[in-house]
């Protein structure tokens, strides 16, 4: 598969001047004005708002089964987020999926 | 002889920072893979690692171009990935804000999960004076972000001889489970959590993979309310 080159790279730029802004937004620009508490509670969550959201359909209709359920894939997902629970540890969570997903296609 | 204040405060930033390298590195390193075996070439992921300097926004961008979804909506995804640095923003005015412009400007380049959890740690354990926690944080920035760059490029040097059929597919998904399952810690972060996937499946036949942005506004506006709740009951 192969993505077009201007794409990626419009993506690329729109991406690295959107993300530069939002860092430098208060640090450089609004000064030293504290955050109203209602836009701090919103932003607090953007993370486990959009991942869990963009992840879900990957986790259970994956593209390499042609959009069928897989059990190593899911069985990998859920170790994944046991792992991540359990340790607070991104690379550990990440070494647990990996070993769960070759361990599952091993079996199945 | 001893060091002057800033130096100090730097070699405690790089400290501080180290730690990280051994998150960082790997996480890089699986970037500079996955985006080469979706066809990015080297230009292409080294530039994203050197410019956007994200990596849950960059494998977002990257999942979203391989579902071939529009151009604006991977754009508008993977920066409400990044939203979060506003807070990070934010909460480092107070301590930076009365640096020299170029030099916040520099600040915000390299401020990332990372040197943002290293910085504001030390500086509620600790007074300093500005230059100290300048120094502090550029320190924390020295070990984490260069790294990032080499394993991007590392990664995307493996990523051109490792054969298509590693289900290196699901890196990116497993990636993912692993960034934000940490950051399950309260009740609201797990309501936030709950509705985003709930939200995908019910707006899954949204075209353009719109549903995504609904499910995450709705996630968002839950996780809050919870905390609202939660703080207003205390």
């Amino acid at each position: 598969m192969r993505l077009d080159p201007a794409t990626v790279w419009i993506v690329i730029a729109a991406l690295a001047a959107g993300s530069y802004l939002i860092r430098f937004s208060f640090l450089g620009l609004i000064g030293n004005q504290p955050l109203p508490p209602w836009v701090l509670r919103h932003l607090r969550y953007t993370p486990v708002a959009v991942i869990p959201a963009l992840v879900t359909p990957l986790v259970l209709f994956p593209a390499a089964t042609g959009g069928e359920p897989d059990p190593a894939r899911l069985f990998a997902a859920g170790v994944a987020i046991l792992a991540g629970l359990a340790t607070r540890n991104v690379l550990a969570a990440i070494l647990a999926g990996g070993a769960a997903l070759y361990l599952g296609l091993w079996l199945t | 002889m001893p060091s002057p204040p800033s130096t100090g405060a730097f070699r405690r930033g790089v400290h501080a920072g180290l730690p990280f390298v051994i998150v960082v590195g790997p996480f890089g390193l699986l970037f500079g893979v996955v985006a080469t075996e979706a066809g990015l070439d080297l230009a292409a992921t080294l530039g994203m690692s050197l410019l956007v300097v994200a990596g849950a926004a960059q494998f977002t961008a990257l999942q979203l171009m391989i579902d071939q979804a529009p151009t604006l909506i991977v754009i508008l995804t993977a920066l409400a990935v990044n939203l979060r640095m506003a807070m990070y923003s934010a909460a480092l005015t107070p301590h930076l804000g009365a640096a020299p412009l170029k030099v916040r400007a520099f600040a915000a380049y390299v401020l990332t999960d990372q040197t943002f959890a290293a910085a504001l740690a030390a500086y509620e354990r600790r007074e300093s004076t500005l230059s100290e926690k300048l120094s502090f944080f550029f320190g924390s920035a020295a070990p984490v972000v260069p790294v990032w760059f080499g394993a991007t490029l590392a990664g995307a040097l493996l990523g051109q001889s490792i054969p298509p059929d590693y289900a290196l597919d699901f890196a990116v998904p497993i990636t993912f489970l692993a960034i934000v399952a940490p950051m399950v810690r309260t009740l609201a972060h797990l309501v936030a959590a709950t509705v985003s996937v709930v939200g995908a499946l019910a707006f899954g036949w949204v075209p353009y993979s719109g549903g995504l942005l609904i499910a995450a506004a709705l996630a968002m506006l839950a996780g809050a309310e919870v905390e609202r709740r939660r703080e207003a009951a205390r």
